[in-house]
C-alpha cells in the first residue's frame, strides 16, 4: 500500500491548562498534504486548543504546557523556534483582524514587516497583488490599496487576514472559526475561496458548522472533552459515524 | 432633590468662570507682542516706569523660553521611558515584580510637587553646585512619567488580545508586534497621555523654585539658573513693582494650559469612536 | 534570542520607578536625619517652636502638621456639598447626555487650572470677600486657603464619586423604582449603599491631593509659624512652610524642613494607598 508522507502529524498530543486538567488528551493523526480537513465537536472540547497548538500560540501563555509531539514535515514544533514555525504556519482568527492602523498594501505585507524582511517596491506589489487575487479580493480592492483594512466589510477584512497569513507562503494554514462572525453570503464566498486554496496550501479549519465542514473538507475530526474520537474521510463520517459519540453529534442530540 | 443637585452642580462652574474672567479681563490688554519677546524688566526699571505713569516696559519671554528648554528635556527623557515601563507593565501584568513597580508609579504620581522639588534640589543641585535647567527638566521629568507610564499601560491593555496574537501568528518577534502593531495602535492613547502630563506640570511651580530658581534674563544654557512662566508669576506677586504684569503671565499659562487639556479630550474622544 | 533583548530593555525602564522612589525615601531620609538627631523624632513632631535666632534654633513641626491637617479637612467639608452632586448629576441624573458632558467638561477644566492660578485668584478675590465680611481682618488665613483647596479638588472627588455611581447595575434601581421608589428614595437606599465604599475612597484620593497642594495654601494661609487656634487664624501648612523657607534655609533649618517633608511624604503616602486599596476593592464587588 502507498503512502503519502503526511504534511502534519499529531502524535499523543497533549494540551494542559493546569495541571489537573487536561483540554486536549492524546491526540493521534496524520493530515495529509494539500487537503482541508475539519476539526468539529461541541463547545469545550479543545479543537480551538489542538488548532493553536500548531502554530504555538501557547506559548504565549504561562502554565499551558503542550505534550507529545507535533511534526511538521516531520520534524517537531515543540522543540522548534516559534518564530520559524510561525512563518510555516499561518492563522486565521475567528473575528477578523486586520492591523488597525496599516493599510490594506501594509496589511498584506505586515508578516514581511514583522519579520524585519525588506522588500523591493516591485516584489512588494507583486505580493500583493497575489495574495489578494488568490482570495479574490483583487479587484474590489485594488484602487483603495491605501485605505486602513478597518474600512472593508467583515467578509472583506477576513479574506484580508487570509491574504496576510497567505503572504507568507505557509506549508499549513490554520482556521479558527474563520466564518462564524460573518453574514451567510459573506461565508459562501470564504468557502468557495478555501476549496480553491487548497491546491496551495494545507488547510486545518475548526468549525462549529456541520454544513460547512461536509462542504468543504476532505476529512474530518471529531473531538470530545479533549479526546479525538473520530478522524477520517468526510463523507463516509457523516454517512455512516463508527462512533456512537459522533453520530449523536451529527445528528445534533448533542453539541 | 433633583433640583437641589442642578443648582449646587451647576454652582460648581462659578469659580471656573470667575477664574477665567478675572485673568482674561485683567491680563488681555497686557498681551502684547513685546511682551512675548522682550525679557522681565528690574524692579527698578518698573519703579522708574510706574513713577513716570507709564506701562512698565518688558515681557515674559525669558519664562516661556525657560519653560520650554525644561519641558523639552523633561517629555525627550520621560516619554521614551515612560512608554517603555508602561510596556512592561502591559506585557507582565501578572508578575510579581510588575505589581510592586506599578505600585510604585501610583505612590511617585501622588507625591506631593514639593517634595520633588526637595529631592530633586539633594539628587542635583547640590552636586552640580547651583541652580540650572536641568535640576528643573529633571524634577518636571519625574512628574511626568507616572502620567505616561500609567496612559501607555492602560491603553495597551485595553487594546484586543486578537490584535497582538495576529501579529505574533506571523512570525513577528515581540519587539517587532509591539513597535509595528501594538504601539501604533495605542498612538492615541499615549499621545493623549503626554499631553495631559504636559499641560500637568507646565504649571507646577514650587518644585522649580528649589530647582530652576529663576532669571530674569533669556538664557538657553541649561546648566545656569533659568526662568519660566508659573516662576515669575510667582515672582510678580511677590514684589510690589511688578504686579502688573502677573495677569498677562496667568492668561498666557492659563490659555496654554487649558488649550492642551481641551485638545487632550477632544483627541480622546476622536479616537476612541 | 531577541526577545530576551527586548524583556531586558523593558525590565530595565522599569527599574526607574523603583530607583526614583528609592531615592526619594533616600534622600529625604538621609537629610532629615540631622534634625531628627538634634531634636529626637517625637520632640521634633509635637514641638510647636520655629525659631531661627542663631544660637537657639528651635524647629518643631506641630504647627504645620496642625496647618496641614485643618486646611485638609475643612477643604473635604467644604468640597462635598459640591462634589456629591456633581457626582450625582453626571453619573446617575443626567448620565450619558450632553449636559452631563458639560459638567464633565467644566470640572476637567478645573482640574487643568495651575495651582499658581487659583492662588491669585483666591488672594485677588476671595481675601477681599472675606475681609468684607468681617470674617477675618486679613483675610488670608486657614479659611481663605480650605475654601480655594475644596475648588481645586472638586474634579477629583467628584468624577471618581462618578465612576462609581456609574456602575450601580441598573436592575437593582428597576428593582427598586418596581417596588414604587421615588428617584430620590433609589438613591439613598440603592445607589448610595452599592456605591458608597467608592465614593468614600473618591474622597481619601481627594485628601492625598490636598494634603500636598503647595502654592494655592502657601499664598492664601498667612504664613505665620504659630499653631492656629480657630479656622480664621494664620498659619503654615508642610507644603507652605517648605515652599516659604526652602531656598533661604541652611543646615539644621534646611534639614528640619525636609523632615517635614518627609513626614507629608508618608502621610500622603499612607493616605494614597489606603484610597488605592479601596478603590480597588470596591472596584471587585
Amino acid at each position: 500500500m502507498e503512502s503519502v508522507k503526511p504534511i502534519l502529524e499529531f502524535k499523543k498530543t497533549c494540551v494542559s491548562y493546569t495541571k489537573q486538567t487536561m483540554a486536549v488528551k492524546y491526540v493521534s493523526a496524520a493530515i495529509e498534504r494539500n487537503t482541508i480537513t475539519a476539526i468539529m465537536g461541541p463547545s469545550g472540547c479543545g479543537k480551538s486548543t489542538l488548532l493553536r497548538a500548531v502554530n504555538l500560540m501557547h506559548n504565549l501563555y504561562q502554565n499551558i504546557r503542550v505534550d507529545g509531539e507535533i511534526l511538521l514535515n516531520g520534524e517537531n514544533i515543540l522543540s522548534m523556534e516559534p518564530i520559524d514555525v510561525r512563518r510555516r504556519v499561518g492563522i486565521v482568527f475567528q473575528r477578523p483582524a486586520p492591523f488597525p492602523t496599516m493599510s490594506i498594501y501594509d496589511n498584506v505585507l505586515s508578516g514581511f514587516a514583522l519579520n524585519g524582511i525588506r522588500l523591493s517596491k516591485a516584489e512588494k506589489d507583486a505580493t500583493v497583488e497575489r495574495c489578494l487575487r488568490s482570495v479574490a479580493l483583487w479587484d474590489e480592492v485594488k484602487d483603495v490599496l491605501n485605505k486602513k483594512g478597518t474600512f472593508l466589510s467583515g467578509g472583506q477584512q477576513q479574506r484580508l487576514c487570509i491574504a496576510r497569513a497567505l503572504a507568507m507562503k505557509p506549508d499549513v494554514l490554520l482556521m479558527d472559526e474563520p466564518t462564524s462572525a460573518l453574514d451567510p453570503i459573506a461565508t459562501k464566498h470564504i468557502e468557495e475561496l478555501l476549496l480553491e486554496l487548497q491546491k496551495e496550501v494545507t488547510i486545518l479549519i475548526v468549525t462549529h458548522n456541520m454544513g460547512q465542514a461536509k462542504r468543504i473538507s476532505t476529512k474530518s475530526m471529531f473531538m470530545y472533552l479533549g479526546e479525538l474520537v473520530e478522524y477520517g474521510d468526510t463523507e463516509t463520517m457523516f454517512l455512516n459515524p463508527s462512533d456512537e459519540r459522533t453520530r449523536a453529534y451529527l445528528t445534533g442530540k448533542m453539541g | 432633590m433633583l433640583w437641589g443637585v442642578c443648582l449646587l452642580a451647576a454652582l460648581t462652574a462659578v469659580p471656573l468662570l470667575a477664574i477665567l474672567g478675572e485673568v482674561i479681563f485683567r491680563g488681555y490688554d497686557q498681551l502684547s507682542w513685546s511682551f512675548f519677546t522682550e525679557p522681565t524688566p528690574t524692579a527698578y526699571k518698573a519703579m522708574k516706569a510706574i513713577e513716570a505713569g507709564e506701562p512698565i516696559p518688558g515681557g515674559i519671554a525669558n519664562g516661556i523660553i525657560g519653560t520650554m528648554i525644561m519641558l523639552g528635556m523633561a517629555v525627550v527623557v520621560a516619554v521614551p521611558v515612560g512608554i517603555l515601563c508602561g510596556a512592561f507593565l502591559a506585557e507582565n501584568s501578572k508578575k510579581r515584580f510588575a505589581q510592586v513597580v506599578s505600585y510604585l508609579t501610583d505612590l511617585l504620581q501622588g507625591t506631593p510637587s514639593v517634595i520633588i522639588g526637595i529631592i530633586t534640589y539633594v539628587w542635583v543641585v547640590v552636586p552640580m553646585k547651583g541652580y540650572s535647567a536641568i535640576a528643573g527638566s529633571v524634577a518636571l521629568c519625574i512628574m511626568m512619567l507616572p502620567l505616561i507610564i500609567r496612559s501607555t499601560e492602560e491603553t495597551l491593555k485595553i487594546l484586543p488580545a486578537s490584535l497582538k496574537e495576529a501579529g505574533l501568528a506571523l512570525g513577528g518577534n515581540k519587539a517587532r508586534v509591539m513597535l509595528k502593531v501594538q504601539l501604533p495602535a495605542a498612538f492615541g492613547g499615549i499621545f493623549t497621555g503626554i499631553l495631559l502630563a504636559i499641560s500637568r506640570v507646565i504649571g507646577e511651580t514650587a518644585p522649580l523654585m528649589f530647582t530652576a530658581l529663576g532669571c530674569s534674563l533669556i538664557r538657553f544654557s541649561i546648566d545656569k539658573p533659568i526662568s519660566a512662566v508659573p516662576l515669575l508669576i510667582w515672582e510678580f506677586f511677590n514684589d510690589p513693582n511688578l504686579q502688573e504684569l502677573i495677569w498677562g503671565a496667568s492668561l498666557f499659562l492659563l490659555l496654554f494650559v487649558l488649550t492642551l487639556n481641551l485638545t487632550a479630550k477632544y483627541l480622546a474622544k476622536k479616537w476612541n469612536q | 534570542m531577541n526577545d530576551k533583548i527586548y524583556r531586558v530593555i523593558l525590565f530595565i525602564a522599569a527599574l526607574i520607578v523603583p530607583i526614583v522612589c528609592g531615592g526619594v525615601i533616600y534622600a529625604l531620609v538621609t537629610d532629615a536625619y540631622d534634625a531628627f538627631q538634634h531634636f529626637g523624632f517625637f520632640k521634633f513632631l509635637t514641638s510647636s517652636e520655629w525659631s531661627y535666632t542663631e544660637g537657639a534654633e528651635q524647629y518643631g513641626a506641630l504647627p504645620f502638621i496642625t496647618g496641614t491637617l485643618m486646611t485638609t479637612l475643612l477643604a473635604i467639608i467644604f468640597c462635598i456639598p459640591f462634589s456629591l452632586p456633581v457626582a450625582l448629576f453626571v453619573g446617575e441624573y443626567f448620565k450619558g447626555t450632553k449636559v452631563a458632558a458639560v459638567l464633565s467638561t467644566v470640572t476637567d477644566l478645573l482640574a487643568g487650572i495651575p495651582s499658581i492660578i487659583y492662588g491669585l485668584w483666591g488672594f485677588y478675590t476671595l481675601r477681599p470677600i472675606i475681609m468684607a465680611l468681617n470674617i477675618s481682618p486679613q483675610g488670608s488665613g486657614i479659611l481663605t486657603a480650605s475654601l480655594v483647596l475644596a475648588i481645586m479638588i472638586i474634579p477629583y472627588a467628584a468624577s471618581l464619586s462618578a465612576e462609581f455611581i456609574k456602575m450601580v447595575p441598573n436592575d437593582l434601581k428597576e428593582g427598586a423604582y418596581s417596588l414604587g421608589a421615588t428617584r430620590a428614595e433609589v438613591i439613598r437606599k440603592v445607589v448610595f449603599p452599592v456605591a458608597g465604599s467608592g465614593i468614600f475612597s473618591s474622597y481619601v484620593l481627594a485628601i492625598g491631593r490636598a494634603l500636598g497642594e503647595t502654592m494655592t495654601v502657601t499664598m492664601l494661609i498667612g504664613n505665620t509659624n504659630n499653631i492656629p487656634v480657630s479656622i480664621t487664624s494664620t498659619g503654615n501648612s508642610m507644603a507652605s512652610i517648605i515652599a516659604n523657607q526652602f531656598g533661604e534655609a541652611d543646615d539644621l533649618r534646611l534639614s528640619s524642613l525636609i523632615a517635614i517633608g518627609l513626614i507629608l511624604f508618608l502621610i500622603t503616602a499612607a493616605i494614597n494607598m489606603v484610597g488605592k486599596i479601596m478603590i480597588k476593592r470596591a472596584r471587585i464587588a
